[in-house]
C-alpha cells in the first residue's frame, strides 16, 4: 500500500504544478502587477513613482514567465512565476500582498471553518441516513412519497433561504441564539448551533435522496431477500445487512470531503461572521491579493488530491473485494 | 402480535414516567422566566466596565499610520495615535485646535535665503515656510514590550533570540511591556518614515512636494532598513528641543495644517521599528502594521480583524477633558454636560466583524450593536419621510429611543465628461452646450431620491456645503437651475433640447450620421444589481434623443481607459482629505490631468483662466479675496460643464438612547474619546428586547410527535402483514 501512496503522490506533483500555472496564467490574463498595485495602494493619489516602488516592495518588478533580459538559469528564476511559486511546493506560502502572512493567516482561519462544517457534516450524515432509511422503510407507502415530496420541496431552495429564514426565525424571532458571531473553545458552541443546524436542514433533501437511492438498490438484492426469508424484521434487515453495504459509497463520498472540511464555507461563514476559510479566498479575490489566491487554490488542489488518496484506501477498508495495487 | 395492549406492566410504567418529564421540561421551558439573553452574542461579563459595541464590515488592512489611509483604518487607529493637531469636536466650521501640541503652530515665512519675512510678505517672495510646533511635556506612551527595560536600562526584547521569537505567537506573548515620554523626536521619526519606500506612504509623493529635503531623504534611505533612518537627518524636519520641532516645507501652503491633525503626522517611537523589524515577528503577522503603539485615549488589546477588535482604554493617556464650548445650540442639545470632564468616557470598545447587513441590523434593534447605519433594505424600516420633505424615525424606532442623525458628506459624486474626447470634450461652444443640456437632463434630484433613498443633496457646483466658499443661499448652478420661490428648481427639459439644437444635435441627431448621437457611458457597474441605475442613465439621456451606450468593464479597465483617455462619460467621486475648497478644485486643475500628468483630475478639464485662479487661491488664507475668486472659480466650471455635478452624499446614522455626546464630525476620526454610554439604560432594555420565546418550539415539537404517530401506526401495520 506504502508504494502505492508514494506513486500517487508523486503522480500528484506534475497535478499540483499544472493547477500552479493555470491559476498564475488566469490571474495575469486579467490583471498586470500594476493593476495589483492600484488596488493595494487605494485609489488617492498613486502616482507612477508610487507604483514602481510597490511592484519592487512585493517583487513583481521582474517579468510574469520569462526574462529575456537575464543570464543562464535566472532567465527562469528571475521571474514571478518561479518566485512566487517555489514556497508552494513547501509549504511557504509567504506574505499577502497587504503584508500578512498567509501560514499564520490559514492556520488560524482553518479552525473555526472546521468547528461548523465538521458537525454539519457527521450530525448531517446521521439524519440524512435515519431519514432515507424512514423512506425505505415505508417503501411504497404515501409516507414515502410524501418523504421525497419533501426531499424536492428541500432541494429546490436556495440555501440562502434557509440561512436568512433560519436567522429571522431562531435568532430574530425566538432570541434563542445569537444570530451571527463566533468564539473560541466552548462558548463557540451557542453561536455553532444555528449554522450547523442550518447546514444540516439545507442538505436533507438531496443527502436523505441520495442515500435513499443507495439503500433501495441494496434492498432489491438477493441477500436481502434471504434475510428475510430467514424470519429477520424489516429494521433488522435494514439495520444489520442494507445499512453496512449501502456504507460503502456513503463512506467513501464523505472521505473525499474530509480534507476539504478545512476549506469552509463561503456564505455561511460570511453571513454568520465567523472567521474562516471560506470568506479568506473570496475576500483575496475582491482585493486582487493574488498571493493568497494562488496558496488557497494550491492548498485546495492539495486537500482534494489527499481526499482522493483517502477515498481509494477506505475502499480497501470497507471492501475486502478492493486491493491497491 | 406486538401492540401496546401486549407491552409488559414496567415497560408501561417506564413509558409514562418518559411522557411525564418530558411533559415537566415542556411546560418548565414554557413557563421559566426568561432571565438569561440566549441571543447575546458577548461571553465575556462587562462588569463595571463601560463597553461600546461597534461593527466593522471590511478587515483593515493597514494600522501603521504611515500607511493607513482610509475610513476602516482610520475608526482604529485615530483612537491610538495622536497627532499634533486635530479638529474641534463641536465647533463648526471645522476648525483645527492642538491635540499633543500645547498650541497651534507658529507659522514664519522665509525667503529664498532663508531670512524671515512678515506676515504680509507677497505670496512670490515666500519661498519656505517653518512650522514650528511644541508639544506638551509628560505625554507617555502606551505600555508596550517595544519601550520594555529591564533593571539595566536595556530593552527588553530588542534583541530576541529565536527560541523567544519561535515561541511566541502574538505581541502579547511578550509579557513585559515598558513605556516613556513624547519627545519631539518622535514625530521627526514620523516624517522620516513617511519617506521610507520600503513603508509605502501614500502621501510620499504628494510630501515630496512640499517637505524640504523630503525626496533626498528618500533616496538616500532607499536600501537603508526602517530602523536606520533615526540617525539621518531630514533637511525639512528638525527637533528644535525635546518637546519642540520645526517642520520647513516649501513656498506657501496654508492647508498643511490639515495634514499635521492626519494619523500620518503621529509621533512614532523608534524602539517600535527596532523591535517588529526582528527577523521572523512578520512572519507571526507581529508587525508594527498590526500592533500599533501610540499615545492616544486607547490602545488595542485584540487584533484579530477576521473577527473581532478590541480597544481599552490607555490607562498612561495624559490630561485631556470635553471641550466647553461649541455652537450656540450645543448646550440646549445638552452636549456640554460632559465640559470639563476628563476623556474618554469609555473603558472598552469592542469591534465585531460583521459583512452582511441582516444579521448587523438585527443585533442593532436587539441592543447588541450601539450604533448602526442604515442599509437600503432596512431603511423603510427605520426611516419615514414627513409631509415638507424632511426625514423622521418610524414609530418603531421612536418607541425605541433610537435617535437619528444625518450629515451632509465632505464628497461628492459626479458625472464627469474625458474633454479630450471628440463629441462631448474641449472649449468649443458646440461641445460645451452639449455638455449643459446633458447636465439638465440628467435628473440627479431623481436619483437621490430612487437610488440613495433621499440620501443625497444634489450638487450646485463643486464644492460641498460647508466648505469655504459655499454659497448655501444664492449659489445656485444658474446653467442648470433656476430660482423658483427661493427654491432651485431644475430647468425644464425643453431649455435642454433647445440647447441641443444650438449644439448642432437638433432632437439628439447627429448631423454626421443622420441617426440619434451616440454617448459612451464607462462604468465599472457589472452585476445584475446595478442595471436599474444604467437603465436610468440611459432614459435620462433619452429625453435629449441622444443613445447611451453603456460600456461596463471590471475597475481595473475601467482604470486603464481612464488613464489612457479612452472614455468619453463616467461616474466618480471624492471624499475630502481636509475641508479646504483647494481639495475639491484640485480635481480640475490642468496641471492635475489624469492622462497627461496620472493626477486627479479625471476629466483632464484645462482651462487656463481657472487654472490662474487656482494658483492663486490655493495659497491664500480664507479672506474675502479668496471667497471672491472661489466664486469666479465655480463660474467657470458651471459654464464649462466638464462634469454634471450630481450630488453630495448624505450620512444617515442611528444610535440608541444611552448613547451620549452625539455630533456628526465628518472630518474627526477620534471621535469615540467623547462618547459615552449609559450602561444601566442599556443593560435594562437588551433584558426587555431579547426575552427567549419557546412556546413555536414546544409547538413544533408536539407536531412532530404527532406525525410520527401514523408512521409508527404504519410500520407495526406492515410488520404484522409481514409476519402473517
Amino acid at each position: 500500500m506504502s508504494q502505492y501512496i508514494i506513486r500517487r503522490l508523486l503522480y500528484s506533483l506534475p497535478l499540483l504544478m499544472g493547477v500552479n500555472i493555470l491559476t498564475f496564467v488566469l490571474f495575469f490574463v486579467v490583471n498586470s502587477p500594476d493593476d495589483m498595485a492600484r488596488m493595494q495602494l487605494g485609489q488617492k493619489h498613486v502616482t507612477v513613482q508610487a507604483i514602481a516602488n510597490w511592484k519592487q516592495q512585493h517583487g513583481y518588478d521582474v517579468p510574469l514567465l520569462w526574462n529575456s533580459d537575464a543570464q543562464g538559469e535566472k532567465k527562469i528564476t528571475d521571474t514571478i512565476f518561479y518566485q512566487k511559486s517555489v514556497g508552494l511546493f513547501l509549504f511557504r506560502f509567504g506574505v499577502s500582498d497587504s503584508g500578512r502572512n498567509i501560514g499564520a493567516d490559514i492556520k488560524e482561519r482553518a479552525w473555526p471553518s472546521l468547528a461548523v462544517a465538521l458537525p454539519t457534516l457527521t450530525v448531517g450524515l446521521l439524519v440524512n441516513i435515519c431519514f432515507a432509511l424512514l423512506m425505505v422503510l415505508f417503501r411504497n407507502s404515501y409516507l414515502e412519497h410524501v418523504g421525497i415530496v419533501l426531499c424536492v420541496i428541500l432541494m429546490s431552495i436556495s440555501s440562502l433561504f434557509y440561512i436568512i429564514g433560519g436567522q429571522f426565525f431562531i435568532g430574530k424571532v425566538l432570541k434563542l441564539v445569537p444570530i451571527s458571531g463566533y468564539d473560541d473553545g466552548m462558548a463557540a458552541i451557542k453561536f455553532l448551533i444555528l449554522p450547523v443546524m442550518i447546514g444540516v436542514f439545507s442538505g436533507i433533501g438531496s443527502g436523505a435522496r441520495w442515500y435513499r437511492t443507495l439503500f433501495l438498490e441494496e434492498v432489491e438484492k438477493d441477500y436481502v431477500r434471504t434475510a428475510r426469508a430467514k424470519g429477520l424484521s424489516e429494521t433488522q434487515t435494514l439495520f444489520q445487512h442494507v445499512l453496512p453495504n449501502a456504507m460503502i459509497p456513503i463512506l467513501t463520498g464523505v472521505v473525499v470531503v474530509l480534507p476539504l472540511l478545512f476549506m469552509g464555507s463561503l456564505i455561511m461563514e460570511s453571513f454568520f461572521s465567523i472567521p474562516g476559510l471560506g470568506s479568506y479566498t473570496i475576500d483575496a479575490i475582491n482585493s486582487q491579493d493574488f498571493t493568497i489566491v494562488r496558496a488557497m487554490v494550491f492548498l485546495g488542489s492539495v486537500l482534494y488530491v489527499i481526499g482522493l488518496l483517502l477515498t481509494d484506501i477506505s475502499y480497501t477498508l470497507v471492501d475486502p473485494r478492493v486491493r491497491l495495487s | 402480535m406486538h401492540g401496546a395492549k401486549y407491552l409488559p406492566r414496567h415497560r408501561m410504567k417506564m413509558q409514562t414516567c418518559k411522557v411525564r418529564v418530558l411533559i415537566l421540561i415542556l411546560l418548565c421551558l414554557c413557563a421559566a422566566p426568561a432571565s438569561a439573553q440566549m441571543n447575546n452574542p458577548y461571553t465575556e461579563d462587562e462588569g463595571e466596565q463601560a463597553v461600546l459595541y461597534e461593527s466593522f464590515s471590511e478587515r483593515p488592512k493597514h494600522m501603521d499610520p504611515a500607511v493607513a489611509y482610509n475610513a476602516t483604518e482610520y475608526a482604529f487607529i485615530a483612537q491610538i495615535y495622536e497627532p499634533p493637531f486635530q479638529y474641534h469636536y463641536l465647533k463648526r466650521p471645522y476648525q483645527v485646535v492642538p491635540l499633543t501640541a500645547t498650541r497651534m503652530p507658529e507659522v514664519i515665512y522665509l525667503n529664498r535665503k532663508g531670512e524671515k519675512l512678515d506676515n504680509g510678505a507677497n505670496d512670490s517672495d515666500i519661498a519656505f515656510t517653518d512650522y514650528i510646533i511644541e508639544i506638551q511635556p509628560g505625554i507617555r506612551y502606551q505600555p508596550h514590550p517595544a519601550l520594555a527595560q529591564n533593571a539595566q536600562g536595556d530593552y527588553e526584547y530588542h534583541q530576541l533570540s529565536t527560541a523567544q521569537i519561535d515561541a511566541a505567537t502574538s505581541l502579547y506573548d511578550f509579557k513585559a511591556t515598558g513605556s516613556r515620554e513624547l519627545t519631539a523626536e518622535d514625530y521627526i521619526y514620523q516624517i522620516k518614515r513617511l519617506a521610507h519606500p520600503k513603508i509605502q506612504s501614500p502621501i510620499a509623493e504628494i510630501m515630496k512636494n512640499y517637505i524640504v529635503g523630503f525626496d533626498e531623504f528618500s533616496k538616500q534611505i532607499k536600501d537603508k532598513p526602517k530602523a536606520a533612518i533615526r540617525d539621518l537627518p531630514i533637511a525639512g524636519a528638525t527637533a528644535l528641543s525635546r518637546y519642540q520641532y520645526r517642520i520647513r516645507i516649501k513656498g506657501k501652503y496654508p492647508q498643511f495644517i490639515y495634514w499635521l491633525a492626519m494619523p500620518f503626522f503621529s509621533p512614532m517611537p523608534w524602539e517600535a521599528d527596532v523591535f517588529y523589524d526582528q527577523a521572523g515577528l512578520a512572519d507571526k503577522n507581529i508587525t508594527l502594521d498590526w500592533f500599533p503603539i501610540g499615545t492616544g485615549p486607547y490602545l488595542l488589546a485584540e487584533n484579530n480583524p477576521n473577527r473581532r477588535m478590541i480597544l481599552l482604554k490607555n490607562p498612561l493617556f495624559h490630561l485631556e477633558t470635553y471641550p466647553t464650548d461649541g455652537e450656540p445650540e450645543d448646550k440646549q442639545k445638552g452636549l456640554l454636560a460632559d465640559a470639563g470632564k476628563q476623556l474618554p468616557f469609555i473603558d472598552k470598545v469592542v469591534f465585531m466583524l460583521e459583512k452582511e447587513t441582516i444579521p448587523y441590523w438585527t443585533k442593532f434593534l436587539q441592543g447588541y450593536y450601539d450604533a448602526s447605519g442604515i442599509a437600503s433594505d432596512s431603511f423603510d424600516q427605520a426611516i419615514q419621510f414627513t409631509g415638507s420633505g424632511g426625514v423622521a424615525l418610524t414609530p418603531t424606532m421612536l418607541e425605541k429611543g433610537i435617535q437619528l442623525q444625518t450629515s451632509v458628506t465632505v464628497s461628492n459624486f459626479y458625472m464627469g465628461f474625458n474633454m479630450l474626447d471628440a463629441t462631448v470634450g474641449g472649449a468649443t461652444e458646440q461641445a460645451r452646450k452639449l455638455r449643459q443640456a446633458i447636465a439638465i437632463a440628467v435628473d440627479y434630484e431623481e436619483y437621490i431620491s430612487i437610488f440613495t433613498n433621499g440620501r443625497g443633496v444634489a450638487a450646485q457646483g463643486v464644492l460641498p456645503p460647508g466648505i469655504y466658499g459655499v454659497d448655501d443661499k444664492a449659489g445656485i448652478n444658474p446653467y442648470v437651475y433656476e430660482l423658483l420661490n427661493g427654491k432651485a428648481q431644475r430647468k425644464k427639459i425643453d431649455a435642454a433640447r433647445q440647447l441641443m439644437t444650438e449644439a448642432g444635435y437638433a432632437n439628439g441627431i447627429d448631423p454626421k450620421t443622420k441617426e440619434a448621437l451616440i454617448l459612451y457611458f464607462d462604468t465599472t457597474a457589472t452585476s445584475v444589481d446595478d442595471r436599474p441605475r444604467m437603465n436610468w442613465y440611459r432614459k435620462q439621456f433619452e429625453k435629449l434623443g441622444i443613445k447611451l451606450v453603456i460600456r461596463s468593464t471590471d475597475y481595473n479597465r475601467f482604470q486603464e481607459k481612464m488613464r489612457t483617455g479612452n472614455a468619453q462619460i463616467f461616474v466618480w467621486g471624492w471624499n475630502a482629505d481636509y475641508p479646504d475648497p483647494e481639495n475639491f478644485f484640485f480635481l480640475l486643475y490642468g496641471a492635475n490631468s489624469k492622462v497627461q500628468y496620472g493626477g486627479e483630475n479625471a476629466s483632464n478639464y484645462h482651462s487656463p483662466e481657472f487654472d490662474r485662479l487656482f494658483e492663486q487661491m490655493r495659497n491664500m488664507d480664507n479672506s474675502e479675496q479668496r471667497y471672491r475668486i472661489i466664486q469666479q472659480m465655480q463660474e467657470i466650471v458651471r459654464h464649462d460643464a466638464p462634469w454634471v455635478f450630481g450630488y453630495h452624499p448624505k450620512n444617515f446614522s442611528l444610535f440608541h438612547g444611552w448613547y451620549k455626546n452625539l455630533k456628526p464630525n465628518l472630518m474627526a476620526n477620534n471621535q469615540l474619546k467623547y462618547t459615552r454610554i449609559d450602561t444601566a439604560a442599556r443593560a435594562g432594555k437588551r433584558q426587555q428586547w431579547n426575552e427567549p420565546v419557546f412556546w413555536p418550539l414546544v409547538l413544533g415539537g408536539a407536531v412532530f410527535v404527532l406525525m410520527l404517530i401514523p408512521a409508527i401506526n404504519a410500520y407495526r401495520r406492515r410488520a404484522r402483514e409481514t409476519k402473517l
